[in-house]
């Protein structure tokens, strides 16, 4: 049972979260332009420049890097350290280790940043870095489980937050899926490269098999422990079940681990494989709407709240395209539709249905609550929070159509023969089909860009405002005596 | 029985049953006592515990 013992007084720790907090805004502006900038050198080639180290192929991972693990995993590392120390109501344990894990990411997303730009990749997606990177996520990620561990162990309350499930779940399995997806011998001490454990199909189904639980334990198990703690929160009543997030959470843990293969139908890997992703996938419709509507039964008799707080309309759009997302993926992930959709833009487009509609709009949403709580200070302007949900919305619903209309355009393009059964269109004609549909997606980014530069004035004001009147107060106080 | 829990090639299945079983009786735990239920509901408040100004509305029972 939950216990009263909130009402001591707890001195929380919020300066690693203020920092976390604030990186998580630069790269989120940073990671997003580069997102622009690489769409728009899709529509228009020239922004290559012939610049070696611009160019789309090396852009492309500072871009996902910087979007999820600068920001995605600022904003996690943040959140996580604020929910854990107000749900356990106890200060953060070994704090000079928190702090090395702030400083310790910040340089794993400079470092992979720069390397992908001069030319050093594995070439695994999502984990691009060479081995020495590796080795320092691995002593951050270790440090940042002994912080949590550690401080969930000191917990004045007696039952762990559900929350706190979902984020031990997110920061155990990564610490597996990172481990095991880089095994690799480096050519020598002093060289950058390296060369993977596996091989052939074992290696495609190793990089997927982290490539997607990549997927479901870092951007959605630990953004859902954000909604948990944040959605209640922002509408000031409890999450709609309790019951249902203890159930979300183990079907959410058994089933994740075993979707990856759907990233491999028709190719060379066991049939069987390709099954038994898509099975669990079909399967894991039902775990992610249970938390879905959990999320938005949360708000059941306060829907006015949706007209009224747009910090809460950006959770309830994000719970929205949750579901949405997690509909179209176990559809995506049968065999016959994924052979219209697998290598077309349309997994570009789930992909950033889920990334911009779920993990940003819900971050964006627990920020705006968090922040002005971390300097103790209001929010500077309500206006331009729904300013910024609505352009937003618009870029997201802008980029996902024209991935739509472009992938399955695409799809249906690749496979169309003419009566003599030969393909009916050449590739480059595929290609200059879809040009629209780039120019579509990169306005549809810069809206969503726009959005964001927004949000970072905003917070930049309110955390202004905060420091000042935090100046002003010791000010009076002497002036007083 | 035991040959066929000792043969590796049975693992999947093994595997399976075992996170099956697991599962249902999670839900059979979670799900099986009223009592339980109740005291298990009451943990949705913990966020709300720790500011006296915050507002904790519950209508969901």
């Amino acid at each position: 049972m939950a216990t009263g013992q909130s009402q001591v007084a707890v001195q929380y720790d919020y300066d690693i979260v203020k920092k976390f907090a604030v990186m998580s805004l630069v790269w989120a502006v940073v990671g997003m332009a580069v997102g622009v900038y690489i769409a728009s050198q899709l529509a228009w080639p020239f922004l290559n420049f012939d610049i070696p180290y611009i160019t789309f192929g090396r852009f492309r991972p500072v871009h996902t890097s910087a979007v999820i693990f600068g920001f995605g995993g600022s904003a996690l590392f943040a959140t996580s350290y604020y929910v854990v120390q107000r749900t356990c109501q106890t200060r953060l344990w070994a704090p000079g280790l928190a702090t090395f894990t702030f400083w310790g990411w910040q340089a794993v997303i400079v470092l992979a940043a720069l390397s992908y730009m001069l030319g050093y990749s594995q070439g695994r997606e999502y984990a691009e870095m060479e081995w020495p990177i590796d080795l320092l996520i691995l002593f951050v990620w270790v440090a940042y489980l002994a912080v949590f561990l550690g401080t969930l162990m000191n917990r004045r309350q007696p039952h762990i937050y559900v929350a706190n499930w979902f984020y031990l779940a997110f920061i155990l399995a990564t610490a597996l899926l990172h481990v095991f997806n880089n095994l690799a011998v480096p050519v020598g001490l002093f060289s950058m490269k390296s060369y993977s454990l596996f091989a052939g199909a074992q290696d495609a189904m190793t990089q997927w098999w982290y490539g997607h639980n990549a997927v479901g334990f870092f951007l959605t198990a630990a953004f859902l422990g954000m909604m948990y703690y944040f959605v209640p929160k922002q509408a000031g009543r409890p999450i709609y079940s309790y019951r249902l997030s203890i159930v979300h959470f183990w079907a959410l843990s058994f089933m994740y681990m075993w979707v990856g293969t759907h990233h491999l139908h028709w190719t060379a890997i066991p049939d069987w494989t390709s099954t038994l992703g898509a099975t669990f996938s079909i399967m894991l419709l039902l775990p992610s709407w249970g938390g879905m509507i959990n999320g938005i039964m949360t708000l059941s008799g306060a829907w006015d709240k949706l007209r009224t707080d747009p910090i809460m309309r950006f959770m309830i759009v994000a719970l929205s395209f949750y579901g949405m997302s997690t509909f179209e993926g176990p559809l995506m992930s049968l065999k016959d539709v994924n052979a219209l959709s697998h290598y077309t833009d349309w997994t570009v487009g789930h992909v950033h249905s889920g990334a911009l509609g779920w993990v940003a709009m819900i971050s964006f949403g627990s920020l705006y609550h968090m922040i002005p709580r971390l300097w103790n200070t209001q929010l500077y302007s309500e206006r331009l929070v729904n300013v910024h949900f609505w352009l937003a919305t618009i870029g997201v619903l802008l980029y996902i159509t024209a991935m739509w209309i472009s992938g399955i355009s695409q799809g249906l393009m690749w496979r169309a023969f003419d009566e003599y059964g030969n393909l009916q269109y050449s590739f480059v004609e595929s290609v200059a089909a879809m040009h629209p549909f780039y120019v579509m997606r990169a306005i549809g980014g810069a809206f969503f860009l726009t959005g964001m530069l927004v949000m970072a004035y905003n917070c930049f004001m309110t955390i202004r405002q905060g420091v000042r009147s935090a100046r002003l107060v010791p000010a009076q106080t002497v002036a007083a005596a | 029985m035991l040959e066929w829990l000792a043969d590796a090639g049975n693992a999947k299945s093994l595997g399976l049953l075992i996170f099956f079983v697991t599962f249902c009786l999670i839900v059979l735990w979670v799900y099986g006592s009223k009592k339980r239920g109740a005291r298990l509901e009451e943990h949705k408040h913990i966020p709300f515990l720790d500011e006296a100004d915050d507002v904790k509305e519950d209508r969901h029972g």
